[in-house]
């Protein structure tokens, strides 16, 4: 279990969420094994990992939108196990979520869209929903005349930049993004990450995106996590590879951080034939069977 | 020799009791799935139950239920109302004929209409229309995450998405069933009066006599517990929907043929309960069904 915490942004000791052991099994299969982290304010970190690891998992475990099978999460000191669901309902105010194709509502148009935490917690005092649902999509650089468009009429830049928006609306104090420049141009990939710092910047928010997009991470991250599969780890060994500032993925001396940052395939595709080939391997002794005993009738 | 047969017989049982356990093991694993899955519908009713209890849903997202549910499927419930009064009047004319008692098909079929048929055939129109249309919304907000986006934003799923919809199905069913009532009337009436020539006041005076006020109770009532299936079993499959463009057919299949099926069985259940009821208030008149 690696809890260190490396980061480039003014220190702030106090976290803003934690986690203690946390591990999510379904059925037989465990996604995530003890994993515990700290997060300190106002500071952005990215998770790296390969596909299936337990990134979208762990973030969404994060606000408690999948339970932990086994450990805690806490925000703010408080245990999201021991709140009831109006309790945590109230507490998701202080949280915005990203996802990864936006989620935004088919049914609604983009001013219901951006405006529905309001419609949810409600205006915030001293201001109007017209005038916050204007100023949050000059932020992310769209013109009001999307706002009664559908999400159907929009791009994917368009979309997740709605979505980010919408995340924004209230000002929370922690944002989470889902793979937030997947499926973009490199021009619009950038513009998501220059609208993550500015948001940062601007509202001093924390910041936990999970991305395979390493000039996102070493972009917009004061620190990196890399999660590796359970199912491929040596035992005894912590589903987190590497925790600490971007600078230090290269000089990683575990080779498969290096490997993951590079982008190299490695040996990873021998195993991945090697998979394939036994299972082909498997089916042979039947094939020779049925074989056999057609030529014995 | 005896050895052989003594082996091949011990290898066929064997194989026998393979394949008798294979057999209990799979209907097990059925049992056990559909044990679950009640269990499952059970809890999913009683959280949509507490919070519509606890918590007003918006009248914005009522409103649009109210008419997607209400208005937009009375056109359809009238027009099929309107069908199987004239197929009700077309096949029994003629087997009443040969008795003679032509002039009883006006309570035939106004009895059928607001006992059984009535509801039965609203519900089944709404289940196809509305129920279906639930689970393959609510599938797709699953899989395109937007029913996480809801509760991340701090809205209850339940409350958001199932309350309306169930409140919208059992409130409206009660009155789809009267225009699907009153046009089956209004289709039996213009077969039987009109095309065979059957007496007006002949067929009126009937259906007045022989159905009263508690046959049209027993088909109110009763759609109310159908509304209730549409739309607990519709949710619930949109809520379990798998992921991909498979998933959610299969979500809106299931919940036609989920709600159809519930349909009938309650059917059963609901008219020997409201018989039960009607033998005790009012003894004298004697059993309605058996």
């Amino acid at each position: 279990m690696v809890t260190t915490v490396i980061s480039k942004s003014p220190p702030s000791d106090v976290a803003i969420i934690e986690t203690q052991g946390l591990s999510i099994r379904f059925g037989r299969q465990i996604v995530l094994h003890q994993i515990t982290l700290s997060i300190p304010r106002g500071q952005t970190v990215a998770i790296i990992g390969e596909s299936g690891c337990g990134k979208t998992m762990l973030l969404k475990s994060l606000v408690g939108l999948l339970p932990a099978t086994e450990g805690t999460v806490r925000f703010d000191g408080c245990d999201l196990k021991s709140l009831s669901e109006a309790e945590l309902t109230k507490l998701r105010r202080r949280f915005g979520f990203v996802f990864q194709n936006a989620a935004l509502f088919d049914s609604m148009s983009i001013q219901q869209n951006i405006a529905f935490p309001l419609d949810q917690h409600g205006v915030p005092p001293g201001a109007t929903a017209q005038t916050l649902i204007e100023q949050r999509l000059m932020e992310v650089g769209l013109p009001t005349s999307v706002l009664p468009k559908r999400p159907s009429q929009l791009s994917g830049g368009m979309r997740k930049r709605v979505g980010l928006a919408r995340a924004l609306i209230l000002q929370p104090e922690l944002l989470l993004y889902d793979e937030p420049t997947t499926g973009l141009d490199p021009i619009m990939s950038d513009v998501i990450n220059e609208l993550i710092l500015r948001s940062q910047r601007k509202y001093s928010v924390t910041s936990i995106v999970v991305t395979h997009d390493m000039h996102s991470a070493r972009k917009i991250a004061d620190r990196v996590i890399m999660l590796y599969p359970y199912s491929r780890l040596l035992p005894g060994e912590s589903q987190v590879l590497f925790d600490g500032a971007p600078e230090g993925l290269e000089e990683c001396k575990d080779r498969r951080v290096r490997q993951f940052v590079r982008g190299e395939a490695g040996e990873r595709l021998m195993e991945l034939l090697s998979i394939s080939s036994v299972s082909h391997v498997d089916e042979t002794p039947r094939l020779h069977d049925t074989i056999a005993r057609r030529e014995a009738e | 020799m005896g050895t052989t047969r003594k082996t091949s017989r011990d290898s066929l049982a064997g194989r026998m009791s393979q394949s008798f356990g294979k057999v209990a093991n799979a209907w097990g694993g059925v049992v056990i799935q559909g044990i679950n899955t009640l269990g499952d519908i059970s809890l999913f009713t009683c959280r949509m139950l507490m919070w519509m209890v606890s918590s007003r849903p918006r009248s914005g997202t009522l409103m649009q239920n109210f008419y997607a549910v209400g208005v937009l499927s009375l056109p359809v419930v009238a027009l099929t109302g309107t069908f199987i009064g004239m197929v009700l009047a077309l096949q029994s004319y003629h087997q009443f004929k040969t008795m003679g008692l032509e002039s009883k098909l006006g309570a035939v079929i106004t009895m059928s209409l607001v006992r059984e048929l009535g509801p039965v055939l609203a519900a089944t129109m709404l289940a196809g229309r509305v129920g279906s249309a639930m689970a393959a919304v609510i599938g797709t907000m699953r899989v395109t995450e937007q029913i996480d986006a809801l509760v991340a934003m701090g809205a209850n799923p339940i409350h958001y998405l199932v309350v309306p919809r169930f409140l919208a199905c059992v409130l409206l069913i009660p009155a789809l069933t009267i225009m699907a009532d009153f046009m089956g009337i209004v289709g039996g009436y213009f077969f039987s009066v009109i095309v065979f020539g059957i007496d007006h006041a002949q067929y009126l005076k009937n259906s007045r006599d022989f159905v009263g006020g508690f046959d049209f109770f027993t088909g109110i009532f009763k759609s109310v517990f159908f509304g209730a299936i549409i739309a607990i079993v519709s949710c619930y499959r949109g809520f379990h929907c798998q992921a991909g463009a498979e998933g959610v057919g299969r979500a809106a299949t299931s919940a036609f043929v989920e709600s159809f099926v519930m349909i009938l069985a309650v059917d059963i259940v609901l008219n020997m309960f409201l018989d039960g009821v009607h033998s005790t208030f009012w003894p004298t008149s004697g059993s309605k069904l058996f």
